[in-house]
């Protein structure tokens, strides 16, 4: 049996058209923000922040 | 006093000098301390015990005697029991864990080692009985060489090529040469990452090898001991920082991805190149008769 241990903690994204549901969402105005919201959420959350694209990163616990 | 007493005493003490002798803080980094080095030492002298009475029980003609020996044999699988619990219940803490395939690994290692001191104990004993002291030495001192022998195993750098390549990101990617290895995503974490990492690639010298190699128990015992003799740099809050061994899957090279506190690259070469190629990781394709 496959175990999930992977989870999508949160998404950063300055793109409010591209969110995902299901997620905590944070929407930020530039690339700035985004960057100091995911550095900070990496650290509270124990995750590791991963690129998607440009203007979205996500929050993963592996 | 009988005529035994000196054959089984010269038994026991080679034996239990044996086990002292095997009882190095080596690569597995354990037993690390004075307790469990007092328990192995203490079975170690009970293994030595059951190894020399045998000989004198046969010629007594006492041979049920010989039946003592299975209850050395189970109490030996316990000591790999407690062996794989104790390491496996602290592994968890570990920055960089050992992982199940070395534990085993290091687990079967005790068992075994107490078998090659009832063997020496044995063998020491019966060539007392057979002809003297000085004959019984000798085979004492050959039987030691040969559990030395019989002890080290396999190395990496028998088996593989280690080259030193410069971790770089193709965006958000940390590749070692063309190995892909995780996305870290934010600017900060790829300087620190570029900062303290190191990458080598493992390039296999047969097809045996590449599935040993491949082998992840193999992987994090690479990484556990580079991590060990190297120090690592990172902590239980940073988890993006974790060094991380992929494979090629074209041509089964890995790509190892490490952070060591002492950044040298030879240092790190020799670490690698003596990290043990684990019993349980070995596969022999190669061994297999597939009709062509």
């Amino acid at each position: 049996m496959m175990e999930v241990n992977k989870f999508v903690l949160a998404v950063i994204t300055t793109n409010p058209k591209k969110v995902p549901s299901g997620a905590a969402v944070f929407h930020c105005e530039d690339k700035k923000e985004m960057e100091v919201i995911a550095t900070n959420l990496e650290a509270i959350l124990d995750g590791i922040a991963h690129l998607l694209t440009e203007e979205m990163y996500v929050i993963v616990r592996h | 006093m009988n005529e035994y007493i000196y054959p089984v005493v010269l038994g026991v003490l080679t034996g239990t000098l044996t086990r002292i002798y095997m009882l190095r803080t080596d690569y597995r980094q354990y037993p690390t301390y004075l307790h469990g080095k007092i328990i192995h030492i203490a079975l170690g002298f009970i293994a030595a015990g059951l190894g020399s009475v045998a000989i004198p029980s046969i010629m007594e003609e006492d041979f049920t005697a010989i039946t003592f020996l299975t209850v050395a044999a189970s109490q030996f699988r316990e000591v790999r029991n407690m062996e794989r619990n104790t390491l496996t219940e602290l592994d968890s803490y570990e920055m960089v864990p050992r992982g199940r395939t070395y534990i085993e690994g290091i687990a079967i290692a005790f068992e075994s080692r107490n078998y090659l001191v009832m063997f020496t104990s044995l063998i020491t004993t019966l060539f007392y009985l057979l002809f003297n002291l000085w004959v019984a030495l000798i085979a004492a001192a050959i039987s030691v060489v040969l559990s030395k022998a019989m002890m080290s195993g396999g190395k990496l750098s028998d088996i593989v090529e280690i080259k030193p390549v410069k971790p770089h990101f193709d965006g958000a990617g940390l590749y070692v040469d063309n190995i892909y290895i995780m996305n870290i995503g934010l600017p900060e974490r790829q300087e620190e990452v570029l900062k303290y990492g190191m990458g080598f690639i493992l390039i296999p010298k047969n097809f045996n090898v590449n599935t040993t190699i491949a082998n992840l128990g193999q992987r994090q015992a690479i990484l556990h001991d580079v991590s060990t003799a190297l120090g690592v740099v990172t902590d239980s809050g940073a988890p993006a920082l974790v060094p991380l061994a992929k494979r090629d899957l074209d041509d089964g090279r890995v790509g190892v991805f490490i952070l060591p506190q002492e950044k040298t690259v030879e240092k790190a070469i020799k670490v690698i190149g003596q990290v043990p190629t684990l019993e349980n990781a070995i596969k022999m394709p190669k061994e297999m008769h597939v009709p062509k």
